[in-house]
């Protein structure tokens, strides 16, 4: 098999002919962190997706599940103990405001550049045909309710009904 | 970079597919790009897009992130999905004669 593709190209693969790239029709995106910096990303994400006519789902699992929840998701907080990427010492993280404070100042940065708050996010991206699930195994294992999710969540699925959903397109972990 | 071809004329268009000078854009071209999309009627709610990008787009530089046209133009959110199906992002851009937003939001 090695003798056979020797004196192909790297990266060619005998009996493959080349093909343009198909653009992404469909994405799911997986949000399983409940800090500001955990959410954000895939919400971007999503709503990028739609503005370029991709079908998107979002499902929120875990700590995660923070952003679809009325009560918290305009009340995430940026993790500033156990966050390399802080550059602050972790003993200087704990004190007390000190998230609080970070989460302010990155707010501020996010408004400037017209990033919403995450419930106005939601409701965008919901507006926009992008689809909210909520994880049954986290709703089960948190004693959760429907009503104590946003309106634009479409429904509590399990694993296997994610799978169903996101077939034939692409799957992104957050 | 490709061109197309209306009535005539050659016009000269960016990596993206879109009007390469700005100065081509006309209504007229705005239909016919429109119908190549997709999109054979231009209502004026689609002109209202249009119109407040490029107004945007002549200030700033810029086309206007989705949140911005969605507060300012006037069409909310799930209209502007309705108006441009597969995506305002690239389509409301191409049509206006406009280079594909740069932003993320």
């Amino acid at each position: 098999m090695a003798q056979a593709t020797a004196d192909l190209p790297i990266g060619k693969v005998s009996g493959v002919t080349e093909t343009a790239p198909q653009p992404i029709q469909r994405v799911s995106i997986v949000v399983s962190h409940g800090s500001l910096e955990g959410v954000y990303p895939g919400l971007i994400m999503a709503n990028g997706a739609r503005m370029e006519g991709i079908e998107v789902s979002l499902f929120f699992t875990f700590f995660g599940m923070d952003a679809i929840i009325s009560k918290r998701m305009d009340h995430l907080k940026v993790a500033t103990v156990g966050n390399p990427g802080m550059h602050m010492p972790t003993l200087l993280g704990a004190l007390p405001g000190m998230s609080a404070f970070a989460t302010s100042m990155m707010k501020k940065e996010m408004e400037k550049i017209d990033i919403p708050p995450v419930g106005e996010f939601l409701t965008m991206i919901h507006d926009a045909g992008g689809e909210v699930y909520a994880c049954r195994a986290s709703v089960d294992m948190f004693h959760l309710k429907r009503e104590d999710f946003c309106a634009e969540v479409d429904g509590i699925i399990s694993v296997g009904q994610f799978y169903e959903k996101a077939a034939g397109g692409q799957i992104i972990f957050t | 970079m490709g061109t197309m071809s209306v009535v005539g004329k050659t016009l000269a268009l960016d990596a993206d597919g879109h009007l390469a000078n700005r100065a081509d854009w006309n209504e007229d071209l705005a239909r016919e790009i429109a119908a190549q999309e997709g999109i054979p009627l231009l209502t004026p709610q689609h002109w209202a897009v249009i119109n407040y990008m490029r107004t945007i787009f002549e200030k700033e530089g810029d086309a206007p992130s989705i949140r911005r046209l969605t507060k300012e133009s006037g069409v909310d959110t799930k209209t502007l999905y309705q108006l441009f199906p597969k995506g305002p992002a690239k389509r409301a851009s191409k049509i206006a004669g406009l280079p594909k937003p740069k932003g993320c939001i």
